[in-house]
């Protein structure tokens, strides 16, 4: 029974049926019926999108006007006329020097998203040219038992999402190697599930930067004699240890409120204890299980920017706290674009965990 | 003719059989929960006998007993007082030579009807072969009606196709005894109907010894060697035993021609409005 694997099955899978009516519509094969359904599909966010940007424009418009009208007003009661003058010109040139410094405009935002992606490349290039310079070089160290020169040049704003999103994995496993057992002992057991009770409680609502701070302590002293840098090290231990509780509270109860049918099947069948856990309790407590890794996904990277920030760790936490320092012209446009492309890979994270979750558990979910 | 069925009724009622003819015994049977108002006492003095190749319907008012008195059989429910065996042995919790077919269907979604059926299978056949414990799940599988649907998800089958896999589950692991808790109960009565033929027409191949937990009159009677109808609880025990004397293999036509089956009938109804 060969079912073909169609657009629309693909994307209804990974919850982004949109794309597939869009793809109806360019093709035109959308009927009469199907048109209400992608006016609710895709004209409508495209609209609130649109609307979106729009006010976001006028509303930054409102801010610099009102910023760059205060500057004019103070050069006037602080020097004079000709002072009001001169910084009126000066804004409506756009010099650095006396520019509002205000929530940028969406143009300014993809001109900065554009400026990235070009840094970006002049430092892969730089990058690939010093490799290709030091290859010689390198393999005679290599040979005469001495370390590679590596790259210590800035890194790109790519290579930093690529560093956050290595520490996000890194934190996430952790979770997901600690909180999984650690739930199917307490829902299975009610001794133990009293035992951890009150742990589970406290450590819960502690906050991402106490967590830090702990694992710090501990991370720093275990490594004291190491020379390696000890920060990835630091975030993604604290990253697990922040989003692991939705997983292993998630796993806790589903595991412990097996519907009791099946319990009873697994009682007549005289199932041995490794072939209920892993023929019915873990199977039927699945769904479950990926609403936990969901929300611990989903709280790996929300708490990850606080983490890197602390810990130093490069990354998107660390590159927004340091346009924020640096203060440049378009450091504002920067860190939007940093906050865009978080919450987008935040979404893909998402429709990612809701498509392993569609293809390894029975219940269907469409997502949000 | 009402006064013969009695007569037999009685007989049987009050008869014990020999011992190697019995395959289940209940004896002295007692179930009580423990409420804060005090005890709660469900059976009490519950004494039955069923035969070898035996199909026993049970019959009551809801809440009578009768799951408890199927789930203590099944080793599912605690005894506390009394006794329950199987061919003379004592039982102790559940086991593979008790199947039992749920009122749910009761498969786990996630599997296919034919991993399903081999989760027993596999369970009580353990020295065989992959492809013979296969072949037992497939055999049964077609049996009742679903060699099409080996390889679909128990999630994507009707609920009367769900049931049918819950009989096919049940018959492959050989059970001594087949315990039946209303397995038709929340289907259609078409549905149903084709489920009852289905499980007769296995039933009369295989003979295992049944217990079936029912509220349909009809189907007490169309299925049955023997009615036991229990008084209402609290304090529940057997009321009275019909003996249905129908030719087997029976079909729904013969049934409903014969003369006796509106005397049973009626026996039956009496017996449930009093």
């Amino acid at each position: 029974m060969k079912q073909s694997i169609t657009l629309g099955k693909v994307t209804k899978f990974m919850g982004l049926g949109f794309l597939s009516t869009l793809k109806d519509l360019f093709t035109g094969k959308l009927g009469k019926e199907d048109f209400k359904n992608f006016l609710r599909k895709a004209v409508v966010p495209l609209a609130s999108i649109l609307l979106f940007i729009g006010l976001w424009h006028a509303g930054a418009k409102a801010l610099y006007n009102r910023e760059a009208n205060f500057k004019i007003e103070k050069a006037l009661t602080d020097q004079g006329e000709t002072a009001a003058e001169a910084m009126r010109a000066c804004i409506a040139s756009g010099d650095v020097s006396c520019k509002p410094n205000t929530l940028p405009s969406p143009g300014q935002v993809w001109d900065s998203y554009k400026s990235l992606l070009r840094d970006h490349n002049i430092i892969s290039a730089d990058k690939a040219a010093f490799i290709q310079k030091t290859a010689a070089l390198n393999a005679k160290r290599i040979a005469a038992g001495k370390a590679a020169i590596t790259y210590t040049g800035r890194p790109s704003f790519i290579d930093q999402i690529i560093m956050s999103l290595k520490t996000v994995f890194a934190g996430f496993l952790l979770a997901l190697v600690i909180a999984i057992p650690l739930g199917i002992f307490i829902g299975l057991s009610p001794t133990l599930k009293s035992a951890f009770n009150w742990f589970i409680q406290i450590f819960k609502p502690v906050s991402p930067v106490v967590w830090y701070l702990l694992v710090f302590m501990i991370v720093k002293t275990i490594l004291i004699d190491s020379n390696d840098d000890s920060s990835f090290i630091i975030s993604f231990i604290s990253v697990g240890l922040c989003s692991m509780w939705a997983t292993l509270v998630n796993t806790a109860m589903g595991v412990s409120s097996v519907d009791k049918d099946y319990i009873n099947v697994a009682k007549v069948l005289k199932l041995g204890p490794f072939q209920k856990v892993f023929k019915v309790i873990l199977p039927s407590s699945l769904p479950l299980i990926f609403t936990g890794l969901k929300i611990t996904l989903s709280v790996a990277w929300m708490v990850l920017i606080a983490i890197e920030l602390l810990a130093q760790s490069p990354g998107l936490g660390l590159f927004v706290w340091e346009e924020f320092q640096n203060g440049a012209n378009d450091s504002n446009s920067k860190i939007i674009v940093a906050m865009f492309v978080i919450g987008i890979i935040g979404f893909l994270l998402d429709r990612i965990m809701l498509t392993i979750q569609n293809a390894v558990s029975f219940d269907k979910n469409e997502g949000i | 003719m009402s006064s013969i069925i009695k007569e037999t009724s009685r007989a049987t009622h009050n008869g014990v059989f020999p011992s190697n003819e019995v395959m289940l015994d209940l004896k002295q049977l007692k179930k009580v929960y423990p409420t804060p108002k005090g005890d709660y006492v469900v059976l009490e003095d519950l004494n039955l006998q069923i035969r070898k190749e035996e199909f026993v319907t049970i019959i009551g008012h809801s809440g009578c007993g009768k799951t408890t008195m199927l789930s203590m059989i099944a080793g599912l429910n605690e005894i506390s007082g009394g006794h329950i065996s199987v061919l003379g042995k004592h039982i102790k919790g559940p086991g593979p030579d008790r199947g039992v077919i749920f009122q749910a269907p009761s498969l786990m979604p996630w599997m296919t009807s034919l991993q399903n059926v081999l989760l027993g299978v596999n369970q009580v056949f353990p020295d065989a072969t992959k492809a013979q414990r296969n072949d037992i799940a497939k055999y049964y599988l077609q049996k009742v009606g679903l060699e099409d649907a080996f390889n679909k998800k128990a999630s994507d089958l009707s609920q009367g196709m769900q049931q049918r896999v819950g009989i096919a589950r049940a018959f492959a692991i050989k059970p001594k005894v087949l315990l039946l808790d209303e397995p038709f109960g929340m289907l259609d009565s078409l549905t149903r109907g084709e489920l009852q033929d289905t499980l007769i027409e296995i039933w009369n191949k295989e003979k295992i010894t049944a217990v079936m937990i029912t509220h349909d009159v009809d189907e007490a009677i169309f299925l049955a060697d023997r009615v036991v109808m229990m008084t209402s609880g609290p304090k529940a025990k057997i009321g009275d035993i019909l003996d249905i004397n129908f030719e087997r293999p029976r079909t729904r036509k013969a049934v409903l021609e014969n003369d006796n089956y509106y005397e049973y009938r009626k026996h039956l109804i009496d017996f449930l409005e009093h």
